[in-house]
Parts: C-alpha cells; sequence; structure tokens
C-alpha cells in the first residue's frame, strides 16, 4: 500500500486518462437519486452523495444477463443445443464506489467462486474490475456499516481508497490494479506525509456513526431454535413481500434461470430473484416449503444473520448500508431484526 | 395528533379485552422518520404501541384479505374503500370487522420532505398543518399540505365511508381539486409523445413488483406475471414485458382503484405509476360515474351487467 | 474456465411410460458428443439438471447405475413446465443435461455394513440406480445384506416393474414389494403400506446396517417411527431431498435449509443432520 495525492484540480484529467483503458462508471445523478452508471466519454463520476439508491452490483452481475443462445430451427447444425456467446471482459473500473459496496463484491465473491464451481461471468467480470473507493466522511443515520463487518473508510477490499481531504485527495493504493489505474490516470504525487491525516479523518467519519448492530452471539445461536423464535410473526407483518430489499441489497445475489424464445431463437438468461416471492421455493407439484410471508422473512433474515454466519464463519451478510432500511415500503428494519436475533433466549419473550 | 393515537388506543384496549376482535391492526413508531410501520396488537396491555400522524400512509386493507381471525382495523378514507373493496369481492367478511376509522388530512411524501429539505432527516414533529424537521444542526418548518403524497393532494374522500367507530370529527373534504389533471395532460398528447412519456416514466423499473405488492387489489393467488403455464410475460427487465406488466397490471385495478397511492409510495426507484391507474379510474368516473370502494351495495362497474349499457358489443 | 451451467447434449434413445397412470416416463440418453461421457461421471444418488431449450431445466435423480455404460436415464414425473414439455418430446429429439450433481449415498460409509433400501412412489430412481450398483457382481461382495422395501398406490404404479420381478427372483437381495391397494387376483406380493411392511420386514437397526429412505413426505414421516423402534440410529438412517432447484451448484440460493443447500450439500443427508436445520423441504 502507498498514500498519494490527487489534487481536485487533476482529477478531472486523470479521470480522462482512463477512459481509453477502462470502461467507467460512477455514481450519476438519476431524478431524486444516484445510481451507478456507465459514464460517457467525458462524464465524470457526481461524487458529491452519501449513497445510491441501487447497490452498484450490477456492475459485476447484471439483474438480467444472457447465459446462452439457441436455434430450435430443427435444419440448422446444433439445434437444441445451448451455446456460450462472447462477453466483454474488458476493463472496467468503478469510481467512486463507497467502502461497504466494495466490501460487498468480496462478499459475494464467496458465493460465485468457491473450491467446487467457479461461475465464469462473476469470476471474469470480477478480474476485470479496478475499485476506486470514496471513504465517507458524512455516513448517515442508517449506516450501520461499523458493526456490520465494515466501516466508512474500510480499505480492505477496495484497489483504491480516496479520502476527501477538500482541496484533494489522498489515495491509499492498496492493490496492484489500484496501481495501474493512477499509474494510467497519471496520478503520482507523493502522498505518505499525510498518511496520518486519512486515519483522522476515518477515526472522526466512524465517530459518527450512531447506527450500530448487535452481531456477536448469533454464531452462538441454536439454529432451530432461532427458528422458532416467538418474534418472526410480528416481524413480518407488516411485509408485503416486494422483495425491494433483495433488489436494492448489494449482498443479496440469488438469481432465477429462465429460457426466452423468439420464433425459433432462444437463450437462457438469469435474472435477480428474490426470497420474498412465493414462486422461489415453490415445487412443481405445487407444495411450498416456505408457504408464507413469515417464512420468507426469516429466511432472508436467517439467510444472512445467521446461514451465512455458520456457513462460512466470516461475519454476517450484510454490510450495513442502510439501502434496505431506507427503501422498505413498510418500515422493516434490519437492525431491529438482527437485535431481536441477537438476544434471543428460548423461552423468554422478546420485546 | 397525539390524540388521535390516544383514541385508537383506548378503542383497540376495549375490543380486545371485550373479546370483540382478536387482533388490532394498525401503525406502530417507525425505525425512521416519516415512515411508520404496520403491526398487530393481540394482546390489551401493549396497545399504547399504537400511533398516529402523517406518516401512517400504507394501506391497511392489504393486510386483510383471507385473514380468518376477527380484527380491528384502523382506515382512513382510501383505506375504509378498499376495505369496501375487498368486501364486495369476498376477501373478507363485515362481520370479521371492526373498523377504527380515521378521518384522514393526508399522508406526507417521505421522498418530497428529504428532496424539499435536501438534507438527511433525523426527526420530525407535526402541529397545526406544519411539519417541523430537524436534522443535524438545522430545522426546517414546512407547510404540510405541500408535502402531501400526490394522491393526498388531490384525494376527495378523506373520511371512512364505511366505519364502526370514528375517532374524530369528519375533516372537511376537499372540493377545489382537479383530481386528474395530469392524466388530461397525458390525453393531450399526440401518441407518439404519449408513448415516450410511458417510455421514459418506466425506464429503471427494476420488476420488484412493490407496486403490485403494497397494492390491495392485487391479492390473486397467481398474479399473471408469475404463471409459467402458459408463460404470459417474460421475466427479465426488457421493455416490451416490464410495460405489459404495468398495462395490464393497471387495467386489472380499473374499477377497483380508490388511488390510495400504495403502489407510488412503495416504488423504490420512484415510478409515478399511479399514472396509469389514474387514467382508468376517470374513465371509470366518466364512462359509469363510479367510484370504487364507496357502497357495500353496489357492484363495480366491470362486474355488472345491465340491459341499458350503451355499448352495443355487450348485448 | 468450466461453464457449470452448459448441459451437455443429449440424444433421447429411448422413452418409456412407466406406470398406468402414463405421467411417469423413464429417458434413455445418449451423449450427442462421445467424449462427453467421461464428463458424467457419477454415483448412485446424485441427479442431473435436464434441459430443454426454450422451456427451462429440472433436477431430477438419475436413474441409471453407473455400472451401465454408455447411456444415462432419467424416470420424470410429469409435473411441472419442463417436465410436461420433455413428456412429449420424441425419441431422436435432441436435448440437455447438466452434471451430475450434489451429494451420493455414502456407499463409502456404508461397505461392509447391511442395506436397507426404503422407497415409495415415484422417489425409486436413485433407488433403482443402487439397487443395479449394488448388485454389479464387483460390487455386491463389498456389501452385508440386503433388503428393498418399495410400494406404490398399485401394481401399475410401480416402476420398473420387469426389474423389480427379476431381483424379486435372486438370493442375493431381499425384496419386499408392496401396494397400498389391488383388486389383481394374481397378486403375489405384500399389500400395505410402507412403513407397515417395514415394521414386518426389515432387520433390526445396529451398527451394521444402514437404512436409504426415499419417498413421499407422508411415507417418510410414518416410516421414521418404524425406524426408531427397530433400532436405528439417526446417523444410520439416510434420506434423500427434493427442493425447488435452478443452478444445481448452490450458487442461485433457493433450495436451501438452513445452511445447507439441498443441490450442493445434498441431496443426501443422514437423519442426524436433518434434526438440526429447519425442515424447509
Amino acid at each position: 500500500m502507498r498514500v498519494i495525492k490527487i489534487d481536485k484540480k487533476d482529477w478531472e484529467s486523470g479521470v480522462g486518462k482512463l477512459s481509453g483503458d477502462y470502461s467507467l462508471y460512477g455514481p450519476v445523478k438519476q431524478g431524486a437519486f444516484h445510481n451507478f452508471a456507465p459514464l460517457e466519454k467525458g462524464q465524470m463520476p457526481d461524487l458529491d452523495y452519501v449513497n445510491t439508491r441501487m447497490s452498484p452490483k450490477s456492475v459485476v452481475y447484471p439483474q438480467c444477463e444472457t447465459m446462452f443462445e439457441y436455434t430450435l430451427d430443427e435444419n440448422q447444425p446444433d439445434h437444441h443445443v445451448n451455446k456460450e456467446i462472447p462477453k466483454d471482459y474488458s476493463p472496467r473500473a468503478i469510481l467512486g464506489i463507497r467502502p461497504c459496496d466494495v466490501k460487498a463484491i468480496d462478499l459475494v465473491n464467496i458465493n460465485f467462486d468457491n473450491p467446487e464451481y467457479q461461475d465464469p461471468w462473476w469470476v471474469q467480470r470480477r478480474a476485470a474490475l479496478t475499485t476506486v473507493a470514496l471513504a465517507c466522511n458524512n455516513p448517515c443515520s442508517t449506516c450501520f456499516c461499523t458493526s456490520a463487518g465494515t466501516g466508512p473508510f474500510d480499505d480492505s477490499s477496495a484497489d483504491v481508497l480516496l479520502a476527501d481531504m477538500g482541496d484533494y485527495y489522498l489515495a491509499k493504493v492498496m492493490t496492484e490494479k489500484g496501481e495501474a489505474l493512477v499509474g494510467k490516470a497519471g496520478f503520482d504525487q507523493d502522498g505518505s506525509a499525510e498518511a496520518g491525516a486519512i486515519d483522522d479523518a476515518a477515526k472522526a467519519a466512524e465517530a459518527k456513526i450512531t447506527s450500530k448492530i448487535e452481531t456477536d452471539k448469533l454464531g452462538d445461536k441454536v439454529t432451530t431454535e432461532l427458528y422458532d423464535a416467538d418474534f418472526w410473526e410480528d416481524v413480518a407483518f407488516a411485509c408485503i413481500n416486494c422483495g425491494t430489499c433483495t433488489y436494492l441489497c448489494p449482498t443479496c445475489w440469488c438469481f432465477d434461470i429462465q429460457d426466452e424464445v423468439q420464433g425459433t431463437d432462444g437463450c437462457r438468461m438469469r435474472n435477480w430473484d428474490t426470497c420474498m416471492s412465493a414462486l422461489f421455493t415453490k415445487h412443481g407439484t405445487g407444495h411450498n416449503p416456505r408457504p408464507n410471508k413469515t417464512a420468507r422473512v426469516r429466511q432472508r433474515f436467517m439467510h444472512k444473520l445467521k446461514y451465512y454466519v455458520d456457513k462460512y464463519e466470516n461475519g454476517i451478510a450484510c454490510v450495513g448500508c442502510g439501502r434496505c432500511v431506507q427503501q422498505c415500503p413498510v418500515n422493516i428494519d434490519i437492525r431491529r431484526v438482527c437485535d431481536l436475533m441477537n438476544r434471543f433466549e428460548p423461552g423468554k419473550e422478546c420485546a | 395528533m397525539s390524540e388521535y393515537a390516544e383514541k385508537i388506543r383506548g378503542i383497540a384496549k376495549k375490543l380486545l379485552d371485550d373479546g370483540t376482535v382478536d387482533m388490532v391492526i394498525g401503525f406502530r413508531k417507525g425505525t425512521m422518520p416519516l415512515i411508520n410501520e404496520p403491526c398487530f396488537v393481540k394482546d390489551a396491555a401493549k396497545v399504547d404501541a399504537l400511533i398516529w400522524d402523517s406518516s401512517c400512509g400504507v394501506n391497511l386493507a392489504n393486510y386483510l384479505p383471507k385473514r380468518k381471525e376477527k380484527i380491528g382495523v384502523v382506515a382512513k378514507g382510501c383505506d375504509s374503500r378498499n376495505i369496501v373493496t375487498h368486501i364486495v369481492e369476498n376477501q373478507i367478511t363485515r362481520e370479521q370487522l371492526y373498523i377504527i376509522g380515521v378521518p384522514c388530512t393526508g399522508m406526507v411524501d417521505r421522498r418530497k420532505v428529504r428532496l424539499a429539505v435536501g438534507k438527511e432527516i433525523l426527526s420530525v414533529s407535526e402541529a397545526d398543518g406544519k411539519i417541523t424537521v430537524t436534522g443535524d444542526g438545522y430545522e426546517e418548518v414546512l407547510d404540510k399540505q405541500e408535502m402531501l403524497q400526490d394522491n393526498c393532494a388531490i384525494c376527495v374522500h378523506r373520511n371512512p365511508v364505511i366505519s364502526d367507530e370514528v375517532i374524530a370529527d369528519p375533516v372537511e373534504e376537499q372540493t377545489d381539486v382537479d383530481r386528474y389533471a395530469d392524466v388530461k395532460a397525458v390525453e393531450a398528447m399526440a401518441p407518439e409523445a404519449r408513448w415516450n412519456h410511458f417510455e421514459q416514466l418506466l425506464d429503471g423499473c427494476i420488476r420488484c413488483y412493490a407496486c403490485r405488492n403494497a397494492c390491495p387489489l392485487c391479492y390473486c393467488p397467481t398474479c399473471f406475471v408469475d404463471e409459467s403455464q402458459p408463460q404470459w410475460v417474460g421475466k427479465s427487465v426488457d421493455k416490451t414485458d416490464t410495460r405489459t406488466f404495468h398495462f395490464l397490471r393497471a387495467y386489472h385495478c380499473a374499477g377497483r382503484c380508490t388511488d390510495c397511492g400504495a403502489c407510488e409510495r412503495a416504488c423504490p426507484v420512484g415510478i409515478p405509476v399511479r399514472q396509469f391507474t389514474k387514467k382508468l379510474e376517470k374513465d371509470c368516473k366518466e364512462l359509469f360515474d363510479w367510484e370504487a370502494g364507496m357502497s357495500l351495495d353496489v357492484r363495480p362497474p366491470l362486474d355488472t351487467y345491465r340491459p341499458e349499457d350503451p355499448d352495443e358489443f355487450i348485448k | 474456465m468450466q461453464n457449470p451451467y452448459l448441459p451437455i447434449p443429449v440424444r433421447i434413445d429411448k422413452a418409456t411410460i412407466e406406470t398406468e397412470d402414463r405421467n411417469l416416463k423413464t429417458f434413455k440418453f445418449v451423449y450427442v458428443n462421445p467424449e462427453d461421457e467421461a464428463k458424467f461421471q457419477y454415483k448412485a444418488g446424485q441427479f442431473g439438471e435436464l434441459s430443454v431449450t426454450g422451456k427451462g431445466e429440472i433436477p431430477i435423480g438419475i436413474a441409471s447405475s453407473p455400472t451401465e455404460k454408455g447411456y444415462v436415464m432419467f424416470t420424470v414425473n410429469k409435473v411441472g413446465l419442463v417436465s410436461t414439455a420433455l413428456h412429449n418430446m420424441k425419441e431422436g429429439d435432441i436435448m440437455g443435461i447438466r452434471g451430475p450433481l450434489g451429494n451420493w449415498y455414502p456407499w463409502e460409509r456404508m461397505e461392509g455394513k447391511n442395506i436397507v433400501i426404503i422407497g415409495g412412489g415415484f422417489a425409486f430412481t436413485t433407488l433403482r440406480s443402487s439397487i443395479v450398483m449394488l448388485l454389479d457382481p464387483e460390487n455386491r461382495k463389498k456389501f452385508g445384506d440386503i433388503h428393498v422395501v418399495y410400494g406404490a398406490r398399485s401394481p401399475g404404479m410401480l416402476l420398473y416393474r420387469d426389474e423389480l420381478a427379476e431381483w424379486e427372483a435372486r438370493d442375493d437381495i431381499n425384496m419386499h414389494i408392496t401396494v397400498d391397494g389391488t383388486d389383481d387376483p394374481d397378486w403375489k406380493y405384500n399389500v400395505g403400506f410402507v412403513p407397515s411392511i417395514t415394521e414386518e420386514k426389515a432387520p433390526k437397526g445396529d451398527d451394521d446396517t444402514f437404512a436409504i429412505v426415499c419417498g413421499p413426505p407422508i411415507m417418510i414421516k410414518f416410516t421414521q417411527p418404524v425406524l426408531d423402534k427397530l433400532g436405528y440410529k439417526h446417523d444410520h438412517i439416510i434420506m434423500s431431498l427434493e427442493n425447488r432447484m435452478k443452478c444445481g451448484i448452490g450458487m442461485c440460493g433457493r433450495c436451501n435449509i438452513g445452511k445447507e443447500f439441498v443441490c450442493k450439500d445434498g441431496p443426501v443427508f443422514t437423519l442426524e443432520e436433518l434434526n438440526s436445520i429447519p425442515k424447509e423441504y
């Protein structure tokens, strides 16, 4: 790791130099909120934002993606055979992604890249990705990253971490990918003398985070007891099973596979899916192991806060970005549920 | 507003104490400003959790279909009209319900407030038609009327149309509102412009179906978009499929929609979904002089046959 | 990079209606590219994703045995979109399979032991695979006594009837075929539900005896107390689960029960393992 200094007046020209080597993505204002989107040549990421409405996961994991193509025309050779299609794995960089969202990409990687199977699209797209994270000087009231295994200045997943110091950025260049990017941008002013300022800013930002969750006892709970806890009906009552939480979540990775045909041209595609939908688990026979919304809401929280914890022993499957808290149309709050789960004692009523 | 909450709690306690109902469905204080959480109370000792203010926008009628219990339900004007629709459509029986009517002065649009303030909101209070918003180092007072949800701003049925008990005197209904200004603007567009308008409107839809799920009318056991045999609509964010979903859903709500705003309130990407349903609401008003959910005794126009129907095709 | 989602093309070599209600059909597939056979090396108890272009994929237990070379066989119940499309396909048609997927019955742990196979209805497919594998002379000597309790609603609903008759005639396997009821005067096997036949015919449980149970939930529910009564320890009761699946490789997230994915960590679990996870199957 090394620290460099980037004067803000040099930022735009540096970013401009990257566009030949990378497809760039960054936060852009879309109506009333920000989202990550491809940056046109000359377009700058709008770094004056707190958090985007949608998470940036679509940059590595699009909501809809064609897996294979095939023809149903029996006059064609190889009819009815699924075929791989060329995909763009040229270098891409996300500028201004938040540390929690970069952390989320690492977290999801555990699902898509494991010793037994590698999801080729995820793995190759992630390999092509360089992340330039923007540390949060002013986290918002729904950010609980510091108790979700990351933080406003977390540099553990990003290739480069930018700290906004007013007139300039201090950048921690964390990886070789990060070195390559700052090299291409021409950012090379040594900032090591000011490295301490980043730590100070980090401490100040962390101190601003008032929202915390308790997770220390989740691993010790007996799964079946937590599953049968009396609070689930109350937790799930307001839920309308819309799946907003899952679509916005940077760590929700579940997907559906669908075949679509037009004429004799067909494709197999995958789309983000949601455990909030009854169809998610409904058997062909009509039997549904998660037949009601309480079961589905419980699944979402149990997955993030218990099953994942037990399976990977790597913390919780949540980075505390607060999107689900902000956008849930009925105010179901993962922070409250997490605390309920962490405090759960069999036989004792939970408040 | 706190006297409303007191009144609701008192009624809830009485209903649970004397066994009139098994549960009361209302709101409890949200964990965030400007949004409260629908909840149920089954224990009379816990009625203090129930609250009421201008952040109780979620339509509680959505929580009634197929329930078996006897239920006390808190209902503002639009909720009560959706309850009527549920009863008429056999989703719940009148006998199961004790309707606690709440005269409503409109619900605040949390996104409008956030946009108006432009800063993070940490707490909100309201009194005398004003909303006081406070955050890190600031306090701002807003006019509630200007912060209302779009549907509330043009609502002409703020008082419950059906109830067993009303918690306050009726509020004055709005009379000087143009309920269909936005629809008329779209109607006035040339076809191509209108098409583009709808295209733009739906741009960004993530097919989460929050609008559908928040809607009290969308209680079909299997929605047409979820049906696989046959599959009517593709499941990706393809434009045609997305449009098909929104248009068909709107048509399915024709003559049933009360313009409660649940769909728009739920949409995580801010699509003004009401533009579709509103047009059909207007058509029903003009063609049948019909407004949904006003009476238990009249069938909705689209499930009624009248010999004097002016259209030839139906005869 | 190996793409785990890409099906291997196969040709339907033979399709046989198995049951009198015509809802179960056995498909024998041959590899379009013969070299693909080497990629599809499986063990009894594993499953594959059957892929029908334009429709989708369904996870189905492999009914052929690893000892049967040159083809792979699946018996498919007609219930949904893909299985219905598959039933309508004809011999010679091209489709795809993906796999083998999931774990298998713990043959390594069961070596030298007695095995009781308990199956009901159309969940007999991977059990057929197991029996054929066990009866292969090379394998048969590695295991102790073999009992099979297999039941269906009626004689016409039993799968693999010719093979059942062959096994019935052998002396190295104890077959206990049963039906819920029949008006066939020539029916020469048992009448009664699987749990009660199990209670009558299955050997007592001990350290050297394993039970493999595969069948509809109702059968499993009533067989379990019988096995308890017979003294089977829960880590000696082996079960195979079904859940809705898409990817089959533990990535799409829908088939989990607790922290386990039925597709990747299962579908085979011991009852002891299942006791500690939610019953979401």
